[in-house]
C-alpha cells in the first residue's frame, strides 16, 4: 500500500539536525544527515521516552538528550550495549521534497 | 582478493588484536586462527577464581567459537603451529594443515618456567598457565590432601589460594625473604604474609628447592640445606618465560623476546609479534594491559593506518585474593636520595607507601586501603608535581574533597549489595558481574554496559577500585594519554593546540587536519570542538547549532517530559518590583506549572512548551531581562550577600561587586559551568569558598579564591590573592576565567583542572606574570564583545525559528 506524504521539503530540515512533525499518531522526528539522507523515527527514545528530536545526530545515529542512548537511525535501534528500540517510518526525498510512509 | 592474516596463538593478546582489527577494517583480511589449547580464547588471568571455585571455564571464556563463525575467521583449536616458512610464506600445524599467509601475527605466550631440578618432571609437577592446569589442581585437590607452590610472587598466592579453597593444606616455599618482591616492599610483605598465615597458609621462606622426591608421583620437596617438606602436589609458580621457540626456529631475531619494533613488527617485517612472547625496548610483559596497549598498535597496523607506536608500558599490580587489597606501582623501594611518604595503621591493618623523588610519585605500594591506587598510578604515570597537595596526599583523593564516600575504601570489604552508583542505581554486584560475565577491562566497557559512573562520574573511583580489585593485574587503567573520543586517537590538548598552532578555524578544517575517523564527529567530540574554536577565535568562529547540546541550542533546560525551563539574568540577584511583576505575568500567560527561586538567586520557570518560548523571551526582553544561561556551559550566576550598604558586618559593597562581575562575565562560554560569588565579609554569607570564583571582601580589600565547588565533588576554594581595588577583583577574574577558557578541557570544572595544573601554576600565570594577566583580561574582553549577545533577544526576533515551530502534517 503506498500511502506517501508530502511532509516537508529538505531545506526545512537543517543539515546533521531534525524537526518535529506532530501527526494524528503522534509526534514523529525527521533526521536530516551530513550526506541528505532523511530518517523518521517516533520522537521518544526506547529507554525513557526522551525526545530523540533534540538530540544530536551523528553518521547515521543520534544520540537522546536525557541519558545519551545511541540510536540507528535505519533501524530505530539502540546501540550495544543499550537495548531497545522506536518505531521507524519509510521516508523518501524526490526533487527536494521529503514524503513520509504512515 | 583479500590478503590472509594468519595468527599463532589463540590467547588474549591475539585474539584482542584481531578485534582491534576488525572494529577499525573489518573487510580487509581472511583471517585464520591457530591454537594450542582445545578452547576458544579465554580470560587467562580469571584462571585464579576457577581454581577458588568462585567461577566456572564458561564463566570466563570471552570469544566463544560463535565469535569466530560470525566474522568469518578460521579457527583451529588443539593444532599448534609447528612451523613458519617465511620463503613461501605459510604455516604448517602439528596435524599437517598448511595455510599461506600474506600477514602473519605472532602471540605464542610464555610458558611457565620450570626449575631444572632432579624430579620436575614427575606426575603432580605443574605449572600454573592454562586450563589444563587449573584442572589437575582441582583434579588433585580431590585425592590429596598436602600441596607446595614453588614461589611466592603474584601467581604463586594465588596459586596457593586457590589449593587452600579447595580444602588442600598449602605450604608456599619462596626463595626470598620477602613475598612478592617484586611488587612490594618489606613492611608491605609481611602485612600480606601475616594475613595470609591468619587464614592457614603455610610459608618457607629463603627455601631454595634442590629436588622434586619420589617416584611413580610426587611425594615431596628436599631442599638445599637438607630438609625435606611432604607434597603431594607441587605448583610451581617462579616465573614465566617468552615462548620463542617457533620464531627462532623460523629465523626470526629473539633475545628473551621475540624483538619488536615501535610499530609490533619483527625483523620480518610481514610478522607482527604481540603479548608476552614479545620483546620490546629490551622490555618483556607478563600483564595484560601492556598486551593490550600493544593489541592497539598491531592492530591499528595490520588496518594500514599506520600512525600508532608503542611507546611501552607502566605497569600496576593488584593481588587477586578475595578480602586482601594490595596495590603496588612503579619503583616502590626508595633509592638514595628518594623522599617516602608514609601512612601505618595497624590496628586498621592499613599501610600506605609513596616513594617521591622531586616532588613526583616514582612508586605506590598499598595494603589494606587501595581505593587511591588508580589516583596515585594516575599522578606517576602524567608526573605530576603534588608540592601543592603532599600535605594530604595520603590520606587520598577522597581528602581533596568528595561525595561522601569517604569510609568505603576498602572495596574488596563492601557487599555485593552496596550500591556504588547513585544517579543509576547499580551496586558492587551488578559491576562484578558484569566485569566477569561480559569480559570488561576498562572504566569506559563497564560504564557502556553498567551505566555505573557514567552519569555525574563521582564514583569513578570507586568502579575504577571495583574494576581492578576484580581484574587484578589485567586492569587496563585509563591510558594517560587518553583519546578525547572514540572518533579520535589526540587528546583534548593536543586538539587545542593543533586549533591554535595549525589556526583550524572550522570543524572541518580541525576533522580533516586530525584526520577524524568518523565523518561527522558524534556527540561528545563536536561539542568540544565548537567550543574550542569558539574559544580561539571569537572574532571569525561561527557557532554551529547542530554541534551543542539540546540545552546550549534551545537556550533552556530540557526537562524529563521534554519540556524546558527558563532562568531570566538577575545581575548579582538584585531585582525590583516591576521586574518580579514581569515574571509573574509572564508566568500567568504561559501558563507555567511550576515556579522555584534557584540556589544562585534568581527564579526558575518550569514545564515551558518548546514553542513557547520565543514568544516568552520577547516578553522578558521587553521587561530588560537577558538570558540567565542556566543552561550552558557558560558563566551562570553571581552570588552575592547584602554587603555594607545594609549588613552591620559587611566591608565593602558585595553585591555591588557582583552586579559588575556579571555584567563583565555574562554570556561567556566555558569549557563547563562557571559560577561566582562575593562575600562581604568573612561569615561568608554567599559561600564564596564553594564557587569557581569567589570574592571575599575584607577591611583591607578583597581576597580572591579559586577552583571551589559545591556539587558532585565538594571543593574548598584555594586562596589565589588579595587585591586592594574592585578594579583588580574585575581584572583577575577576567585574567582567570580567560585562562580556564583557554587551557582547561572541554566538560572539566575549574576544581579538577586547578588539581590538575596545579594552583602554582595558576600563581604563575595571573600573579607573577602582570603582562601575561593585562593579555588574558584583554583577550576576555575581546570574547565577551561577541559572546554578550542576547540569545533570547535574537530568537524572539526570529532567529533559528525552524528549531522552535513543529512542522504540521495536515489531512
Amino acid at each position: 500500500m503506498s500511502n506517501w506524504k508530502e511532509v516537508a521539503n529538505l531545506e526545512e530540515i537543517p543539515k546533521l539536525g531534525s524537526r518535529v512533525l506532530e501527526t494524528d499518531q503522534g509526534r514523529i522526528a525527521l533526521f536530516r544527515t551530513s550526506d541528505d539522507e532523511v530518517f523518521a523515527l517516533r520522537d521518544a527514545c526506547p529507554h525513557k521516552q526522551g525526545p530523540l528530536s533534540q538530540g544530536i545526530v551523528a553518521g547515521h545515529t543520534v544520540t537522546c538528550p536525557l541519558h545519551n542512548w545511541k540510536i540507528d537511525l535505519e533501524s530505530g535501534e539502540a546501540l550495544a550495549p543499550d537495548e531497545g528500540c522506536t518505531n521507524v517510518y519509510p521516508v523518501k526525498v524526490e526533487s527536494g521534497v521529503v514524503f513520509l510512509q504512515l | 582478493m583479500k590478503e590472509r592474516l594468519v595468527l599463532v596463538g589463540n590467547g588474549m593478546a591475539g585474539v584482542r588484536t584481531l578485534e582491534e582489527l576488525l572494529k577499525l577494517a573489518p573487510e580487509e583480511y581472511e583471517i585464520t586462527v591457530f591454537g594450542a589449547e582445545p578452547y576458544p580464547n579465554y580470560n587467562r588471568i580469571m584462571l585464579s577464581p576457577v581454581l577458588a571455585g568462585e567461577k566456572t571455564i564458561d564463566d570466563i571464556i570471552l570469544n566463544d567459537r560463535n565469535w569466530y563463525e560470525e566474522h568469518g575467521i578460521t579457527l583451529h583449536t588443539g593444532d599448534p603451529v609447528v612451523e613458519i616458512d617465511r620463503v613461501n610464506r605459510k604455516v604448517v600445524s602439528r596435524s599437517g594443515l598448511e595455510v599461506p599467509y600474506d600477514r602473519l601475527l605472532l602471540a605464542t605466550g610464555s610458558n611457565p618456567f620450570i626449575i631444572p631440578v632432579p624430579g620436575s618432571d614427575l606426575p603432580g609437577v605443574l605449572g600454573f598457565r592454562d586450563i589444563a592446569d587449573v584442572d589437575a589442581m582441582l583434579e588433585a585437590s580431590k585425592k590429596y590432601k598436602k600441596a607446595a607452590v614453588i614461589g611466592g610472587g603474584l601467581l604463586g598466592l594465588e596459586a596457593a589460594n586457590g589449593l587452600m579453597q579447595n580444602g588442600m593444606e598449602v605450604t608456599v616455599v619462596h626463595l626470598m625473604d620477602i613475598l612478592m618482591e617484586r611488587q612490594l616492599d618489606r613492611t608491605a610483605a609481611q602485612l600480606l604474609k601475616r594475613s595470609l598465615e591468619e587464614r592457614g597458609m603455610k610459608f618457607l621462606m629463603e627455601a631454595q628447592t634442590a629436588e622434586v622426591l619420589g617416584e611413580e608421583r610426587v611425594t615431596g620437596l628436599r631442599f638445599a640445606d637438607g630438609s625435606e617438606l611432604e607434597a603431594d602436589l607441587v605448583v610451581m609458580a617462579v616465573g614465566i618465560r617468552p615462548n620463542i621457540e617457533l620464531a627462532q626456529k623460523a629465523g626470526l631475531y629473539c633475545e628473551r623476546g621475540v624483538v619488536v619494533n615501535d610499530t609490533m613488527q619483527t625483523y620480518d617485517p610481514r610478522i607482527y609479534a604481540v603479548g608476552e612472547c614479545v620483546q620490546h625496548r629490551g622490555q618483556t610483559y607478563g600483564l595484560v594491559a601492556p598486551l593490550f596497549e600493544q593489541a592497539k598498535v598491531a592492530a591499528n597496523h595490520l588496518a594500514r593506518i599506520g600512525i600508532a607506536r608503542y611507546e611501552g608500558s607502566v605497569t600496576s599490580t593488584k593481588l587477586k585474593v578475595t578480602g586482601i587489597d594490595l596495590f603496588s606501582a612503579g619503583e616502590f623501594n626508595e633509592q638514595p636520595g628518594d623522599e617516602t611518604l608514609v601512612l601505618q595503621d595497624p590496628a586498621r591493618g592499613v599501610y600506605k607507601k609513596l616513594v617521591v623523588r622531586d616532588d613526583r610519585i616514582k612508586g605506590a605500594v598499598l595494603y589494606g586501603d587501595t581505593i587511591d591506587g588508580t589516583w596515585y598510578f594516575q599522578l606517576l604515570r602524567e608526573g605530576t608535581d603534588i608540592s601543592d597537595f603532599r600535605n594530604t596526599i595520603l590520606f587520598g583523593q577522597h581528602d581533596l574533597g568528595d561525595a561522601g564516600h569517604g569510609d568505603e575504601t576498602r572495596v574488596a570489604a563492601l557487599s555485593d549489595d552496596a550500591e556504588i552508583c547513585g544517579c543509576n542505581g547499580v551496586t558492587k554486584g551488578q559491576i562484578v558481574d558484569a566485569i566477569q560475565t561480559q569480559g570488561l577491562f576498562t572504566l569506559d566497557e563497564v560504564r557502556a554496559h553498567t551505566k555505573a559512573s557514567a552519569s555525574c562520574g563521582s564514583c569513578t573511583g570507586l568502579v575504577e577500585a571495583i574494576l581492578a580489585s576484580t581484574v587484578g593485574e589485567g586492569y587496563e587503567a585509563q591510558p594517560s594519554k587518553k583519546p578525547m573520543c572514540g572518533c579520535t586517537d589526540y587528546s583534548h590538548d593536543e586538539v587545542i593546540k593543533a586549533i591554535k598552532e595549525q589556526e583550524l578555524k572550522s570543524l572541518r578544517a580541525v576533522m580533516d587536519f586530525l584526520e577524524w575517523k568518523t565523518p561527522d564527529g558524534c556527540a561528545s567530540c563536536r561539542p568540544a570542538l565548537n567550543y574550542y574554536l569558539l574559544a580561539y577565535w571569537p572574532e571569525e568562529y561561527h557557532d554551529d547549532p547542530q554541534s551543542r547540546f539540546i540545552n546550549e541550542r534551545a537556550h533552556g533546560n530540557i526537562q524529563k517530559d521534554g519540556t524546558y525551563s527558563v532562568v531570566p539574568r538577575m545581575f548579582g540577584g538584585l531585582c525590583t518590583p516591576d521586574q518580579l511583576r514581569a515574571i509573574a505575568d509572564v508566568a500567568d500567560k504561559y501558563q507555567v506549572p511550576e515556579m522555584k527561586v534557584t540556589g544562585g538567586q534568581r527564579i526558575d520557570l518550569f514545564g515551558v512548551k518548546k514553542e513557547d518560548l520565543p514568544a516568552m523571551w520577547k516578553d522578558l526582553t521587553d521587561a530588560g531581562f537577558v538570558s540567565g544561561h542556566a543552561y550552558g556551559k557558560a558563566l551562570r550566576t553571581v552570588k552575592t550577600c547584602a554587603g555594607k550598604k545594609w549588613c552591620r558586618f559587611g566591608t565593602q559593597d558585595s553585591t555591588g561587586l557582583g552586579v559588575k562581575l556579571e555584567e563583565l562575565t555574562w554570556g561567556s562560554w566555558m569549557p563547563h559551568k562557571f559560577k561566582l560569588a562575593v562575600s562581604g565579609c568573612p561569615r561568608n554569607c554567599a559561600e564564596a569558598t564553594i564557587k569557581d570564583f569567589g570574592v571575599v571582601c575584607v577591611d583591607s580589600g578583597y581576597e580572591l579564591h579559586v577552583g571551589g565547588n559545591g556539587g558532585i565533588k565538594v571543593r574548598v576554594t584555594d586562596l589565589l590573592c588579595k587585591v586592594e581595588t574592585e578594579e583588580e577583583v574585575l581584572e583577575y577574574c577576567g585574567a582567570f576565567i580567560q585562562l580556564y577558557r583557554e587551557e582547561a578541557h572541554y566538560l572539566e570544572r575549574t576544581a579538577p583542572w586547578v588539581e590538575r595544573v596545579g594552583l602554582s601554576y595558576i600563581k604563575e600565570r595571573i600573579l607573577e606574570d602582570e603582562e601575561g594577566r593585562r593579555a588574558l583580561y584583554d583577550r576576555f574582553k575581546v570574547s565577551q564583545k561577541y559572546a554578550q549577545v542576547d540569545p533570547w533577544k535574537e530568537r524572539a526576533e526570529g532567529g533559528q525559528a525552524h528549531e522552535f515551530r513543529p512542522l504540521k502534517l495536515t489531512a
